[in-house]
């Protein structure tokens, strides 16, 4: 199948390709997909005391899209607060990528790596030996 | 040493090019100053011109398999010649039985014609082959019922290139008046075929898998013991009815040609192409965690299908633009469906979505095998070292242990 310049552009040069240490407090995770499905994502958020992801990270496996909307997502979250990175839709993706519909997959399971990120990032904080973190987050919310 | 042209062609169980050598008889039966006849005009030269030159051609064709030329019958190709075999067949021996027998990983061409005819009331028992691809005997033989009619088996199969044993299925059903038909659109060309020995009733050829051109095929009938079907499309009576319609000069010298060239050429064409399969895959599986699908040993010399695990086919195939080859994984719908002839294997999901079929032909150089080992090794690291499982697979995690959200 023919595929867009911005999805080959990802796909030849994915940006913040990486893994950071998923038990870092700071670090949130978000894991989505199944192999049997032919797509995993791995999406991860180095976030700072002020609520603002500072660095993000991605591994995937999945088709040209799945790779080109994680490594978009990677583009897009760094220096958004956890909030704005949130309000990240899969439409937002698909149209900036313009994928075909038959893609338009990849960038849901984009979609929901970000909010497991945010998720695990929040889980983390909610944590009682790491309530100095759960305040900044709550500063910021 | 000659430049390469790029992109490499290593998809020729998907079509080949036309040997330039059947093209120039080709061209000699299209023009006004060539044979352009319809060889159905039985009052002047041109029909009895076009007409000599299809029943050559029948003999060819007829030749490389084995066959008597009066049990060959012309169709568009493959995919039709398995409509006239199973279709006709269930359908003239209905008051028999309604029982047919096939296999999983057979071609669409005859797993969707086996629906239709479960749409029209018959039975269809579908066969798991084993894990390297290979039909068990047994399960065959305690399939097979009173009102079975017909069993459906390829030759090779057109993903893996598994060789299934014909002759032993054939001798297992002629003894049960079963007929037997054989989707042989992989095969022919490829390895010896003998219909007579390895006693088939049925068997589909096509010409564009073997240098010939595409939209035509045939359809082999069997004389002895004689094999009746009923046509599947109607008009002027061609091919003693079994199926009307113009005969297509040009295509079928075509599809002559080429069954020509191959009865002539196979022996020491499937030795070079066979060298050249095993210097991919050695040369493939110094890589690690790299694995082939269906067995090595009973296989079409021009087949190689592999998985990469921890890589997925599409993304691997999008890495891979000099090459042309095809993938097993069909992320292209929601359901992000493998290939179905590798599920059938019992080969797990990842495992189906992470695979190539390499097919090489006659056309394929030493030079293209080595540089396309080149392109694959570079392409698996680079994704790899973009997999989340990769990395998953080197620390040490069980992928199959971890709870996946099945999307």
């Amino acid at each position: 199948m023919a595929y867009g310049k911005k999805v080959l552009d990802h796909y030849e040069n994915p940006r913040n390709v990486g893994s950071m240490d998923k038990s870092d407090a700071q670090v949130g995770t978000g894991m989505v997909g199944a192999p049997a499905c032919g797509d995993v994502m791995k999406l991860q958020i180095r976030v700072n005391n002020n609520g603002v992801i500072e660095d993000a990270k991605f591994k995937t496996y999945g088709c040209g899209s799945a790779i080109a909307s994680s490594s978009l997502l990677t583009e897009w979250v760094r220096g958004k607060t956890l909030e704005q990175a949130g309000e990240i839709r899969n439409t937002d993706i698909a149209e900036e990528l313009a994928l075909p519909p038959v893609k338009i997959h990849c960038s849901v399971l984009a979609e929901d790596a970000i909010r497991a990120a945010i998720a695990d990032y929040e889980g983390k904080q909610n944590r009682p030996a790491e309530a100095p973190a759960e305040a900044s987050l709550a500063e910021t919310a | 040493m000659t430049a390469l042209n790029l992109p490499i062609y290593l998809d020729y169980s998907a079509t080949t090019p036309v040997d330039p050598r059947v093209a120039d008889e080709m061209h000699r039966y299209l023009t006004m100053e060539g044979q352009f006849g319809n060889p159905a005009s039985r009052s002047h030269a041109f029909g009895w011109q076009a007409e000599e030159a299809v029943n050559g051609a029948r003999g060819h064709v007829a030749a490389l398999v084995g066959a008597d030329p009066r049990e060959i019958v012309w169709t568009s190709g493959g995919t039709e010649s398995d409509n006239l075999a199973i279709k006709g067949a269930a359908h003239f021996y209905r008051k028999k039985g309604r029982h047919v027998v096939t296999v999983k990983t057979e071609h669409k061409a005859v797993l969707d014609t086996c629906r239709q005819l479960e749409r029209e009331g018959c039975e269809v028992t579908y066969l798991a082959p084993q894990p390297d691809g290979l039909l068990d005997l047994q399960e065959l033989e305690s399939a097979l019922r009173d009102d079975t009619v017909l069993v459906s088996v390829m030759h090779v199969n057109n993903e893996i290139g598994v060789i299934q044993d014909i002759g032993a299925i054939g001798k297992m059903t002629r003894q049960r008046g079963i007929l037997l038909h054989v989707d042989a659109a992989q095969s022919a060309g490829k390895i010896p075929i003998d219909v007579v020995a390895m006693q088939v009733d049925l068997m589909t050829l096509s010409a564009h898998k073997i240098y010939g051109p595409k939209g035509i095929g045939a359809l082999y009938i069997c004389r002895k013991p004689r094999v009746r079907l009923e046509a599947q499309i109607h008009g002027g009576g061609h091919e003693r009815g079994l199926r009307s319609g113009t005969l297509p000069t040009h295509q079928i010298v075509g599809m002559g040609a080429a069954f020509r060239l191959a009865c002539e050429e196979m022996a020491e064409e499937a030795e070079r192409i066979r060298g050249l399969r095993d210097r991919l895959w050695v040369g493939l599986s110094r890589m690690e965690e790299v694995y082939i699908n269906g067995s090595l040993e009973q296989r079409v010399p021009g087949n190689l299908n592999v998985s990469f695990n921890f890589v997925e086919g599409e993304s691997l195939i999008m890495a891979l633009k000099d090459i042309a080859v095809s993938s097993g994984s069909a992320c292209t719908s929601a359901s992000l469906e493998p290939s179905y002839v590798l599920r059938a294997l019992g080969r797990n999901d990842e495992l189906a979505h992470s695979s190539l079929r390499f097919s090489i032909g006659r056309f394929t150089t030493e030079q293209e095998i080595d540089h396309t080992i080149t392109l694959i090794e570079s392409a698996v690291k680079r994704l790899r070292d973009l997999s989340p499982l990769w990395e998953m697979h080197q620390e040490g995690v069980d992928l199959d242990a971890v709870e996946w959200a099945v999307h």
